[in-house]
This record gives C-alpha cells, sequence and structure tokens, in this order.
C-alpha cells in the first residue's frame, strides 16, 4: 500500500478559495508534477466557468462547476475531495460528495461542525469505505506529490522543512498549528516526511490516528513515525494496542501535547475541541505513560522531542534502513506580484492619478477629511462644503458653501415643460429604467438649456475684464450676432421680476465680501431692459456671475477662474441640482404608470415632399 | 468550543420547552424550578413564581457540580422534611453565598446561585434513573430503577444500553425494553420514557443527559435533578430548540478579571480567537503564544521545568488577529504583568511564541506587540522584564528583527528566535540564564 496521495492524484476542490489552490499549484510546480493537482473548483454561485491560476510562470484554467454532480461527471479521475465549506453547510456537502464513488479521500477544514452530524458523515464514509479527513484539520500532504490547500505553509517554508520531497518519516498530528512545526523538526532532525496527516481537533474526527498509522506501516517509504496526541479521548490507546498486538511494527515516537491538564481542577478547555480530559485515562500525562509502555518512544517532554527523532533518525541510518539523503532540485517560482511589491522588490507604474478623495484607510474621505467628520447635521457642515471638497478640494468659508447650496436648491427643478424634464418623463414612459430615464434628461443639458450659466460667466467676466463700458458691450454682442447669455426671460420682466433672481442678489450682497460683477451684470441689465422690459439678468446670468465673485473672493486668479469656466465646471451646479428634479419627475412617471407617450399628429406640421419611384436594383 | 456543560435549569427548562413534542401526548411537566441568587428580591420571585409560596421548598446550588447531597449543599428541611418556606430559602442562599466553601472533590470557590423548587413527597423506590451520552461509534443509554444518591452504589443494577448511531425508531425501541433491568417493575411505563428521553437527547444535540432521580406520579413527571452538557456547535441549528443558553464557568475557577472579561468579549466579536486565563497572578512566567496548539506545549514545557506554580497565564491569539486586536489583547497580559515586581525580585519573563505560521504576516502581529510595549515600557523597565521570542512564518526576520528593535529602544532585555530552534526552547533558555 502507498501513500494517500500520489504525483497523479486529483483533487475537487469545493469552494472558490483562490488564495489556497493556487498555494496547490504552487507546490505541484515545484514538486514538478506534469499536471495541476486540481482539476475542478465547486462553487455554486459561481458566474464564471473557470479560474485562472498560475502553473510556474505560465496560467491554466481550472474549471468551475456548480455543482458537486456536475463536477464529478466532467472529472471522473478525480478521487479526492476538498471540502472548503463553512461549518454551517460543510455536513451537506460531504454527505453529497458521498454518493459519488470516484471520490475516495474527503478533506472536510471547517471547524464547528455538530458532533453527531459529525458522527454521521463518518458512519455513512466507513460504510463506503471511504477516507475522511478532518474536520477542523488542515490536511494532509504527501511529499513531492500532492498536498491539501494551506497545509505547509508558503513555498519558502516548504523548502526549508523538505516538503517537496520525499523523506522517511509518517507524521500524524491532531494540530494543524503543531503539524508544520513537527515537519520543521523532522527536517532538522532527520530526512522529512514520507507521509503527514493532521487529523483534526474535532472529538469525532473522521479518520483516526490507527486508521493513517496503519496505512504507514505498509508505506516502504515511511520507516518510522512521529505521533503527537492529545489531552482527550482514547484515540492513542489504539496505538498502543496496535503496537501490542504487533500491528505496527516500525519504530514509532509519542508524545500527547496537554501534559499541563493534569495541574487544573476541573475540566480546562485546553485549544481543540477534543481536548478535554473527562477521566484519568484521557490525561496526556497517562496517555504518555502507557504509551512508553508499550514500547513506543516517549520523551520525557516536548522540549526533548527532537533529541529523540534524531536519536531514531540516525540509528535507522546506520543500520542501512534509512538511505543518505539526497538533495533535489527545485525549480524556481515566479514570485507573486503582489507579494513582491509588499516586499519593495519591484515597483510599478501607475496608471491613474487621483487627488480628491481616498478610499484606502480606517475611513474614506474627501480631500482629507473623514466621512463622519461632515456627514451628519451636528458636525455644521452642508452638501455645500463635500462640493468644496470634491470639485475643489478647498475648505470654503460658510457663506460660500451656503452660496453653493443655495444655488442647487435654486435650480433644481422648473417643472415638467422644459426639455430635459420632458425627454425625462418620456423616456420613462416608454418604460425605461432610471438611470436611462435620467440620463435622458441629463444629456439635453447643454447650450440652450441650462448652459447659460457658462456663458454668461464667460462674457460678463471678459467684458469686465476688458473694461467695456456696458453699453460698449451690449453693442459688441450685437454686432457679433450673439445673444447675450444670461440675459432674457419668457415671461419676468422689471415689473415682475424672478423671485429667484432677487434672492440670490439679495444674499450676494449681504454675504459675498465683494460682488463686482453683479454690478456690473446690473448696469449690462439696465441697458438690456431699456430695449426691451423681458431682457432682464435672468437665474442662468445671476448664476453665472455669482460664481466668478465668488471664486474672486475665495482668493482664485483669474487664469484659474477662467480655466474652471472653460472645463464646465458652472454647468455642474446646474446638473446636480437639476438631478434632483428630472428623478423626480421620472418617480412620478413611474407612480402614474402612464401608457407610452406619442405625440399628436396634429402638432406636426408634415411637410414631406413625394419622391420619385425609386427605379429596381440591378445587379 | 464543543461540549458544554449547562445549568440544571437551562436544562431544564429546554426539556420543558421541547415536552409538547416528545412526551406531552402522555406525560406532564410542571417545570417549577428557578435560579435565584443572593441580590434577588424574593418576595418580587414569589409574585412571578406562585408555587413558591404554597409548598415545601427544595434549594441547592446550580453550579455545574454534582454530589450536591454527599456535600450538604441540599436544604430540604427546616425542622421536618418538605417544610421549607421560601423566606428560609432565600434566608440559607444568603448564609451560604460569597463564602468560601471547599467540596469533597477538593474544588474551593464560591457559591453564588441556586435553584429552588417544590419538594415532591415520594418514595425512593419509585426514584428512576436516566441518562445518555454519545461516544465515538454509538450513543449509550443508562436506565436504573434504583436512581437517587445511590445509583453508583448499585450501578451493576444499571442497564447499559448501547444504541447504534443510526438505529431506527422501532430497533431503538426494541433494544430497550430487551435490557429494561429486571427489579423495575412499570417496565411499559419506563421504556416508553426512555425511548422519548433518548429522542429528547439525541435530536437536541445534547452530549450528555442524566436524571438522577425522575419520578412518575400518575401522569406527571417531576425530574428531581438534572445535568446536562450540549455540543454548543450545534447552536446555530437548535437556536429555536434552546433558548437562551448561557455557559457559566466551572465552580471554583475564579470570576474573571476585567482584562479576561475584555478578551472574552473581543474574541466573541472577532473573526479572530482570541483567549486568556489569568492562572496565578504572582506569577513569574507570561506567555503571549499564537496558535491553540503552541499554547498547549508552552504551557506543558513552563509546567515541567519550572512546575505551575510560575506560570502566571494561558491564553493564544491565532485566526489573524489585526494589528489592533494584538495590540489590545497584548495591553491586557502586560497590564496584569507589570502590576508587582516578582515576589523574590526576579525579572519577570515575558515568552513571545509560536510555531511557523502558514501565512500570517508574523511581522504584521508583531507590529501590535510592539505597540503594547511601546505603552508599557516604563511599568515593565521599573518591574523588570526580560522577553524571549520564538516565531516562524512568512516574513518572520523582519517580525523579529522589528520587534527586537523596538524593545532595545525600550530598554527592555530581548532575545528572539526563529524556526532554527525548537518552538520551546525559548522556556527552557529563560529559565536557565541568569536573570
Amino acid at each position: 500500500m502507498s501513500a494517500l496521495f500520489t504525483n497523479k492524484t486529483q483533487a475537487i476542490f469545493w469552494n472558490n478559495n483562490v488564495k489556497a489552490i493556487q498555494r496547490m499549484l504552487d507546490y505541484d510546480y515545484i514538486c514538478g508534477r506534469e499536471k495541476p493537482s486540481v482539476s475542478a473548483i465547486v462553487h455554486a454561485t459561481s458566474e464564471n466557468s473557470f479560474q485562472k491560476f498560475f502553473f510556474g510562470v505560465r496560467e491554466v484554467l481550472v474549471p468551475i462547476y456548480k455543482s458537486t454532480k456536475d463536477a464529478v461527471d466532467a472529472q471522473p479521475e478525480a478521487d479526492t475531495f476538498l471540502n472548503f465549506a463553512s461549518f454551517r453547510t460543510a455536513y451537506d456537502v460531504t454527505m453529497e460528495a458521498l454518493e459519488f464513488p470516484s471520490l475516495k479521500t474527503l478533506m472536510i477544514t471547517a471547524e464547528g461542525i455538530p458532533e453527531r452530524l459529525a458522527q454521521e458523515i463518518n458512519i455513512q464514509a466507513k460504510k463506503l469505505g471511504r477516507t475522511i479527513i478532518g474536520p477542523a484539520t488542515v490536511g494532509a500532504i504527501t511529499p513531492g506529490c500532492f498536498k491539501v490547500a494551506n497545509i505547509g505553509g508558503s513555498i519558502d517554508n516548504i523548502v526549508k522543512t523538505k516538503l517537496h520531497k520525499i523523506g522517511s518519516v509518517g507524521l500524524v498530528t491532531r494540530s494543524g498549528g503543531l503539524f508544520n512545526e513537527l515537519a520543521n523538526i523532522i527536517s532538522i532532525k532527520a530526512n522529512g516526511l514520507a507521509e503527514g496527516v493532521a487529523i483534526g481537533g474535532d472529538r469525532f474526527p473522521g479518520s483516526s490516528y490507527l486508521d493513517h498509522m496503519l496505512r504507514m506501516e505498509k508505506n516502504p517509504d515511511v520507516k518510522f513515525m512521529v505521533l503527537l496526541g492529545e489531552v482527550g479521548g482514547s484515540d492513542e490507546y489504539d496505538i498502543i494496542e496496535a503496537k501490542k498486538s504487533g500491528q505496527l511494527t516500525k519504530p514509532i515516537i509519542g508524545w500527547c501535547i496537554g501534559t499541563v491538564g493534569q495541574y487544573f481542577q476541573g475540566p480546562v478547555q485546553f485549544g481543540h475541541a477534543g481536548a478535554n480530559a473527562n477521566q484519568d485515562k484521557e490525561k496526556a500525562s497517562i496517555k504518555n505513560e502507557e504509551m512508553k509502555k508499550a514500547g513506543i518512544r516517549v520523551p520525557k517532554n516536548f522540549n526533548n522531542l527532537p533529541e529523540l527523532i534524531e536519536a531514531i533518525y540516525h540509528r535507522l541510518l546506520a543500520e542501512g534502513t534509512i538511505d543518505k539523503e539526497t538533495s533535489k532540485n527545485v525549480p524556481n517560482l515566479p514570485e507573486d506580484y503582489t507579494a513582491a511589491i509588499n516586499a519593495g522588490k519591484i515597483r510599478k507604474e501607475t496608471n491613474f492619478i487621483c487627488t480628491i478623495s481616498d478610499d484606502r484607510g480606517a475611513e474614506a474621505n474627501y480631500a482629507g477629511v473623514p466621512i463622519s467628520q461632515l456627514a451628519m447635521p451636528d458636525t455644521g457642515y452642508n452638501i455645500g462644503d463635500v462640493i468644496s471638497l470634491l470639485w475643489f478640494k478647498k475648505r470654503f468659508p460658510k457663506w460660500t458653501s451656503d452660496f453653493i447650496e443655495s444655488v442647487i436648491k435654486t435650480v433644481a427643478d422648473h417643472g415638467p415643460a422644459v426639455s430635459g424634464a420632458h425627454n425625462a418623463r418620456v423616456s420613462a414612459r416608454a418604460g425605461k429604467d432610471l438611470i436611462s430615464s435620467l440620463c435622458s434628461g441629463i444629456l439635453t443639458i447643454g447650450p440652450k438649456f441650462g448652459g447659460a450659466i457658462d456663458g454668461a460667466a464667460k462674457y460678463f467676466k471678459y467684458a469686465l475684464d476688458n473694461n467695456l463700458d456696458p453699453r460698449e458691450f451690449v453693442a459688441d454682442m450685437k454686432k457679433k450676432n450673439i445673444p447675450i447669455p444670461g440675459i432674457g426671460h419668457r415671461i419676468k420682466s422689471v415689473r415682475n421680476p424672478d423671485k429667484r433672481v432677487e434672492e440670490l442678489k439679495r444674499y450676494a450682497k449681504e454675504y459675498f465680501p465683494s460682488c463686482e460683477l453683479l454690478k456690473y451684470a446690473e448696469k449690462v441689465e439696465q441697458v438690456t431692459t431699456a430695449k426691451k422690459d423681458t431682457l432682464i439678468l435672468n437665474v442662468d446670468g445671476t448664476i453665472g456671475v455669482l460664481m466668478v465673485d465668488m471664486w474672486r473672493n475665495n482668493g482664485y486668479s483669474e487664469t484659474e477662474i477662467d480655466e474652471l469656466i472653460r472645463s464646465g465646471t458652472l454647468n455642474a451646479f446646474f446638473v446636480i441640482g437639476r438631478t434632483i428634479g428630472f428623478i423626480g419627475h421620472i418617480l412620478d412617471e413611474k407612480r402614474l404608470n402612464m401608457p407610452l407617450y406619442r405625440h399628436q399628429f396634429d402638432d406636426i406640421l408634415y411637410d414631406v415632399k413625394e419622391a420619385e419611384e425609386l427605379a429596381p436594383v440591378t445587379n | 468550543m464543543a461540549q458544554r456543560e449547562i445549568r440544571e435549569i437551562t436544562g431544564k427548562s429546554i426539556l420543558k420547552g421541547n415536552w409538547e413534542t416528545f412526551f406531552g401526548d402522555k406525560w406532564s411537566y410542571d417545570f417549577n424550578s428557578v435560579l435565584i441568587t443572593k441580590k434577588d428580591d424574593i418576595q418580587a420571585v414569589q409574585k412571578t413564581h406562585p408555587w413558591l409560596q404554597k409548598k415545601g421548598l427544595v434549594v441547592k446550588p446550580d453550579m455545574l457540580f454534582g454530589k450536591r447531597g454527599k456535600n450538604g449543599l441540599v436544604y430540604i428541611k427546616n425542622t421536618t422534611i418538605g417544610d421549607v418556606t421560601a423566606t428560609e430559602a432565600k434566608q440559607w442562599i444568603d448564609s451560604k453565598s460569597e463564602i468560601e466553601i471547599e467540596l469533597l472533590s477538593g474544588a474551593k470557590g464560591e457559591l453564588t446561585h441556586f435553584l429552588i423548587e417544590p419538594f415532591i413527597p415520594h418514595e425512593q423506590k419509585n426514584e428512576y434513573y436516566l441518562a445518555a451520552k454519545t461516544e465515538k461509534d454509538i450513543d449509550i443509554l443508562y436506565i436504573s430503577g434504583l436512581g437517587g444518591v445511590d445509583v453508583e452504589e448499585n450501578w451493576d443494577k444499571t442497564a447499559e444500553i448501547n444504541i447504534p448511531l443510526l438505529a431506527t425508531k422501532e430497533e431503538i425501541v426494541a433494544l430497550i425494553s430487551k435490557n429494561i433491568p429486571s427489579e423495575i417493575e412499570d417496565k411499559q411505563t419506563v421504556s416508553d420514557f426512555a425511548a422519548r428521553f433518548y429522542s429528547f437527547f439525541k435530536t437536541l444535540h445534547f452530549s450528555y443527559l442524566e436524571l438522577n432521580p425522575v419520578v412518575f406520579s400518575g401522569t406527571a413527571v417531576h425530574v428531581l435533578d438534572m445535568v446536562a452538557r450540549i455540543d454548543d456547535t450545534a447552536g446555530f441549528l437548535q437556536a429555536k430548540n434552546w433558548g437562551d443558553v448561557d455557559y457559566p464557568t466551572a465552580f471554583g475557577m475564579t470570576a474573571l478579571t476585567q482584562e479576561e472579561k475584555d478578551i472574552k468579549t473581543m474574541d466573541e466579536n472577532s473573526g479572530a480567537s482570541l483567549k486568556l486565563t489569568l492562572l496565578n497572578q504572582e506569577g513569574r512566567v507570561w506567555t503571549l503564544v499564537a496558535g491553540g496548539g503552541a499554547s498547549v506545549v508552552y504551557a506543558d514545557t513552563i509546567a515541567d521545568l519550572c512546575g505551575i506554580n510560575e506560570m502566571a497565564n494561558y491564553g493564544e491569539y491565532s485566526g489573524n488577529p489585526s494589528t489592533e486586536e494584538t495590540f489590545e489583547y497584548t495591553k491586557r497580559v502586560l497590564d496584569l504583568m507589570t502590576r508587582k515586581k516578582d515576589r523574590k525580585n526576579r525579572a519577570k519573563i515575558l515568552l513571545i511564541g509560536g510555531a511557523i505560521a502558514n501565512f500570517t504576516d508574523v511581522a504584521k502581529t508583531f507590529n501590535g506587540i510592539i505597540q503594547a510595549l511601546d505603552a508599557y515600557q516604563e511599568r515593565c523597565r521599573d518591574i523588570g522584564i526580560k522577553i524571549y521570542v520564538r516565531r516562524g512564518g512568512p516574513n518572520y526576520k523582519i517580525g523579529l528583527e522589528n520587534l527586537k528593535k523596538a524593545a532595545i529602544s525600550f530598554g527592555l532585555p530581548i532575545e528572539v528566535y526563529g524556526p532554527e530552534t525548537h518552538i520551546t526552547e525559548i522556556v527552557k533558555l529563560s529559565l536557565t540564564e541568569q536573570n
């Protein structure tokens, strides 16, 4: 009988545990396996049908199946099932996997499977002649051939502890944490493992020390065995009996950890679920005593275990039972990109730059200000401050952020008839989702709808910067045949002023340190309203010129302001504000559930000339 | 965790909560039981439990230890059996509370929680013993017609019935009726009840359940005493059937210190595992160990090399704790450690140990330890400590280097070792060196 695994062993991995699977493939690679050891992944909720992994330098695809059955059907050669389900589902996953005869060895990693369920798994497995490893384990390894998931640790450690090549020692432990440690001792004091199994810390492990040690007895590569037992349970007595009866003849070194338990009254839980001595014979010190009596080699204490391993190894080496150790070449495993970056070994050019926010720390921030410092009302900060930080990377004075917020509130909506809102409503009635309908509204914003803010800021600023007299400016625009952006309203007039404009102007005059461009625009307005009384400074114009005043008062240079205007920043205020209104219109349509809108014929002048009859197409 | 012992009151409350499902068609169970501590107002409790006013009462501690009768801790009579009133019961509880007592087993501790139930007059011949436990491949059901305090003396009269785990209901019933002890007169009643008891035990994931004695009086069932252990990993399946379950610490284990409570809370709220038990505040050797298995071998080795009395704490951190968690954990250990100088004026020993980590970034976890040492450096210097470190795994070299540099900058003597040194060797090194 050979080891638990060979270098041909193929596994189905239940759960797409990418890191653990990659570690298995890395191990396969350094061991010189021809094929990766994981042939399939089972992941019920996966949307992909494969997962990429590295096998050395090249990449390979491992198929993902929705169910164990699909995986087994597609990969009949896989005989090992690695169950990485949580403690809640591990039982169901295992019971299902037991239905497939091709899966001979099933490993369960979950810790905290109810004992009743573990017992059922074990009985079922025994009945069907399958091997269970676990629950609550890191698994098993046959050096040079196959390892389960994370056992053995990093590749560095694996090579250092000789787990990449076959040695002479069979190791069985309960603890996974100490498995590596024992493998380490055995690599220092002897020539490494021939096989190793951590059976897991639960009270009812699926396979016992004895199951594995009987196999190791028959495995010619194993020359001697190391058993690391624990306080609690009585499985070590099976080994004692097997040693006494001659079933186990190879030298065995045994030690039960938890000897400290004898000093404590009452059941003290040391470490594992199974590590609880209910009776004297379950105590570590008693078990160590009994092992010794049966002819198992037992060190004086755990600290002396290495010496004993060394002694047995050298004896067997001298006797010729163990051959002289040879070294094995290890192919160079390319370093993982992330690991190399973290270790500062390589560097990488970035493709993006972000200067406004950072989500990498304990709390995401806006321009360096943690969100919690401004999110709640009692912080005193409003949406204007958030915009200031994310758009301008500045904390503006309160009068500024209040102004920004006032602008947003002012432009939030202007009824269903304006083109943007109309488009949004028509799209919503066409059954489009919120985002599509909103896009249709927003995409309407431009030079003629909402865009006058930009234009107003641009032209008024230009005029004032160049010291144009208001009359001169109006005449100049007339000459160029450009209507002055921000001037004129459909119904509002000097006698019937726009309340929104009145309020914005009042606020600016009261709270802005100065508002020169507004004053200039008002002079322009006097000129234009003298011609026609609806040619007032409208809400777009007011916002446009006040934004320029706002930036000037916050210390922005003229070039900076020109740049802001050019990049469309002013329109952005309109977009933010009006999005609120558009969403309102869309939600309104969704509530009303009106049918698809079709424009009426009688509202369209059809002026299409009759075409000449088309000649037939000839080839 | 795994099998946990629960209070009698909790066990009985689970029994009552599931009575209808398992026994209700044939028997009734009144569950007149109440848990009382010294600070409870008995008058108030009487209002919610009116039976306390009427009947003679029985009082006993409910603190996970048995043989309460033999320890003289069952209060059943003032002058004659069954005459105890609620007020007298409370007086007795107060008189037994908060003083150290020693049990026949040698365990010492203070009594805090008591169970009050009505006294049920009955004849000893009607006392039955029923118990069940689970083993690797079988469950064992125990039935005796000689229940009560002397069941152990008559153990040979107890039927021990091995039930295969996959046995069907019919097989179980057959096994029980075939093996029912001959002393039992009403075999029909007892086998029927035993079969249902076993089903209750198994379905609700008990690991051990003992009724001793249980008394039948017509269709009424009186459970005079109960011992129960449940498999707490089944909590996610049994939340509804179990109701609220608390797991008290065993009698004789001293109440938790604030530091232990803090760590327990952290452990419960974290994906990582954080455990701390203070064994002896006066101990010289303190440990900060990563990993459950490693923590056991360190404890073994300390006990072996310098005796249990020098071992100050037991504990472990594992499962990839954050830097913050490691910091908080270490702080608590250092706080306990640096309250007093060593009684023989030696330097105290801090062992920062662990096996070779699989994938935990050792350098990262050490950062939390370094921060805590920084915060406690003055106190550490004042009482005098020496640090020994042993660890392996990813980035262990950087981790050891950082820790060494930090300790030296804090003026704390330190020695660091990697995987080439045996895991517990630092215990030996720390104890043999002249400090």
